[in-house]
């Protein structure tokens, strides 16, 4: 009973762990360079959410300084994503235009096939 | 907002970071790579005096503090600046300035004409990221300021002639960011136990709460994620690829500073926020790096001895060298830190040496590859006698730079009875001698053969900036006092903490 409460009580870090192990799975394991960036992009996203979730309280609003509200959410969390958000954003944009040259370059975007490329440039 | 008259000296902190920002648009929109050139020339030569002018006045003054836009820390962001950093700005921004003014005609020689302006207004941002990490005194700054440095750096990679430069850069990217990500996420605990994201701050009220398993989980994240940024063995595998197939001016920039400013980073949180007590204390922390500094120092040495490109057995060997500024960070005593970040000085100083004569050979001759090297020494001796200094440094040759920093590491090693440490760091310096002398052979003693027959002449800067480092790397052998006192006050500092 006790461990389900727990459950219950902390789904969010669950959630946020889920998504982070996730992504970092797709990383590692898929050959696909595309598919690799969506995982980095998961994994990146795991961590906004660990971020914003100890930010809320529930029943807080955004601190105003008002007699009416007592119980304010921490509003520096959020402006820390965005921040965070914009990083994620350039880099997965510089990771695709780093794909397209690959591919053109290439002619794939399998790293297993690039790497035996990359090989046999080595042995050149 | 005050309305105090603005005197530019004390604005100093926010300048060193600000300009080559600034300078990086400007690069952008000039575009043509001689004028952006010009614009990035301008900017780094100005960093070093700002980064004595702040080294001088911590030397005399203690401590900086500046709050940017007037907002008081430990709300706002603070830079804050003692004798660790400053030595690091000063580091970062001398190597800039000597790679900028080496810079033009090997750009020019590696990299299409309507991409030169592009890497010009990179490698500002790059020199961007790596002052704001250095400089910076709030946790989640550094992580932006490790962003801005890595996507440049990403770039600066890519922009390499080969088509490997793709693949290297790519996974860097890859690498780079689950590095910073794991940065992030420890980050991210900290503040959850502590509510603030000033170094200071954390440190103070991490007292509270220094038992706490998150506290514990997030040195785990934050050391992981640096040590990926500082390419510590075994997570150095994104290097060599990197370093072996970026222009010539960008490897050496990168060697000779990214992996440094990581170590800072490392040494920030690990001593001054944590602290020797929390960080050493219950975990086994030191004794993991103390493995893996030695795995370090052997293996890459042993690879780096059968590399067949000379950058990339440069490159295995910037590994082994990382590996002895751990085993001094890991050693955790005020000797094994002098020795730790004096050679993170002498290694920036040998390595930027190294990797510019070599890119006066690739100028001249377009040769990487180590067999073809055969007798270059002898129609090349300006550029190879430059190498031979440099690689003599690497290997710890009394009278240079190198021999300094191991002469610190081996004392820390006796002062703590550990002697297996002692012939390991003569072992590794013996694989240094196999893997320098193999060029110095192959260079010197061998009949040229084709390229190599009759190179053209590198232009005079970029065997003068070759040089400057090479006579350096001969001038820190013998006056330690800049690098050794310096280091040894930074390791004072970070022993004693924030507290």
């Amino acid at each position: 009973m006790n461990l389900i409460r727990e459950i219950i009580a902390n789904y969010n870090y669950l959630i946020t762990i889920f998504l982070m192990v996730a992504g970092l799975y797709i990383v590692v394991a898929k050959s696909n360079m595309i598919k690799t960036l969506l995982g980095l992009g998961v994994f990146q996203t795991s961590v906004y959410l660990l971020y914003l979730s100890p930010g809320k309280i529930l029943g807080g609003t955004p601190p105003i300084l008002d007699e009416s509200f007592a119980v304010y959410s921490n509003p520096l969390p959020h402006v820390l994503i965005l921040t965070a958000i914009v990083v994620g954003v350039a880099t997965l944009a510089l990771g695709l235009a780093l794909v397209v040259r690959i591919n053109e370059a290439y002619g794939t975007i399998e790293e297993d096939e690039i790497m035996d490329h990359v090989d046999r440039d080595d042995q050149a | 907002m005050s309305t105090a008259p603005l005197h530019l000296q004390d604005h100093l902190p926010a300048l060193q970071v600000v300009l080559p920002l600034l300078g990086a648009v400007v690069a952008a929109i000039v575009r043509k790579g001689p004028l952006a050139w010009l614009v990035a020339l301008a900017v780094s030569w100005s960093m070093p005096f700002i980064a004595f002018a702040l080294l001088y006045e911590v030397m005399t003054n203690g401590t900086i503090s500046y709050a940017i836009g007037g907002w008081a820390p430990p709300a706002g962001i603070e830079y804050r600046i003692d004798q660790v950093n400053a030595f690091l700005l000063v580091l970062v921004s001398i190597m800039a300035a000597l790679v900028m003014t080496y810079a033009p005609r090997s750009v020019a020689n590696e990299i299409e004409p309507e991409r030169q302006g592009w890497y010009y207004a990179m490698f500002l941002l790059c020199l961007t990221g790596l002052l704001g990490m250095a400089i910076t005194g709030d946790a989640f700054n550094v992580f932006v300021f490790m962003e801005v440095s890595s996507l440049s750096m990403y770039v600066l990679i890519a922009l390499g002639r080969d088509r490997r430069a793709l693949v290297a850069a790519y996974q860097y990217l890859v690498i780079g960011t689950i590095g910073a990500t794991f940065y992030v996420i420890g980050v991210g605990l900290l503040f959850t136990m502590t509510g603030t994201l000033n170094l200071v701050d954390i440190a103070d009220k991490l007292q509270a709460v220094e038992n706490a398993r998150p506290v514990i989980a997030a040195l785990a994240f934050i050391g992981v994620g640096i040590g990926l940024k500082l390419a510590l063995f075994p997570l150095h595998l994104w290097l060599p690829n990197a370093y072996a197939y970026a222009p010539s001016t960008a490897t050496a920039f990168i060697a000779s500073t990214a992996t440094k400013v990581a170590v800072y980073l490392l040494l920030r949180f690990v001593f001054s926020v944590y602290g020797v007590d929390i960080a050493f204390g219950d975990t086994p922390a030191a004794t993991m790096v103390l493995v893996l500094a030695v795995l370090a120092m052997v293996a890459p040495s042993l690879v780096a001895i059968f590399q067949s490109n000379v950058k990339r057995m440069l490159a295995y060997s910037s590994v082994a060298q990382m590996g002895y500024i751990m085993l001094g960070i890991a050693m955790v005593s005020q000797t094994g830190l002098t020795g730790g970040i004096s050679h993170l000085f002498n290694h920036a100083i040998i390595k930027g040496c190294l990797f510019l004569s070599v890119g006066c050979m690739v100028y001249s001759t377009g040769i990487t590859r180590i067999e073809q090297m055969a007798g270059i020494g002898r129609t090349m001796p300006l550029t190879m006698g430059a190498f031979v200094l440099a690689g003599l440094g690497l290997i710890g040759v009394p009278g240079t730079a190198g021999f300094v920093s191991k002469w610190f590491l081996i004392m820390a090693a006796v002062e703590q009875g550990l002697w297996l440490l002692v012939a390991v760091i003569v072992f590794s310096s013996i694989l240094a001698v196999i893997y320098v002398g193999r060029i110095i052979e192959i260079a010197w003693f061998r009949e040229p053969v084709n390229a190599a027959v009759s190179p053209r002449n590198p232009p005079v800067e970029m065997l003068a900036v070759t040089w400057v480092l090479a006579l350096a790397t001969v001038y820190f052998g013998f006056d330690t006092r800049i690098t050794a006192d310096i280091a040894g006050q930074a390791a004072e500092l970070l022993l004693a903490g924030y507290r």
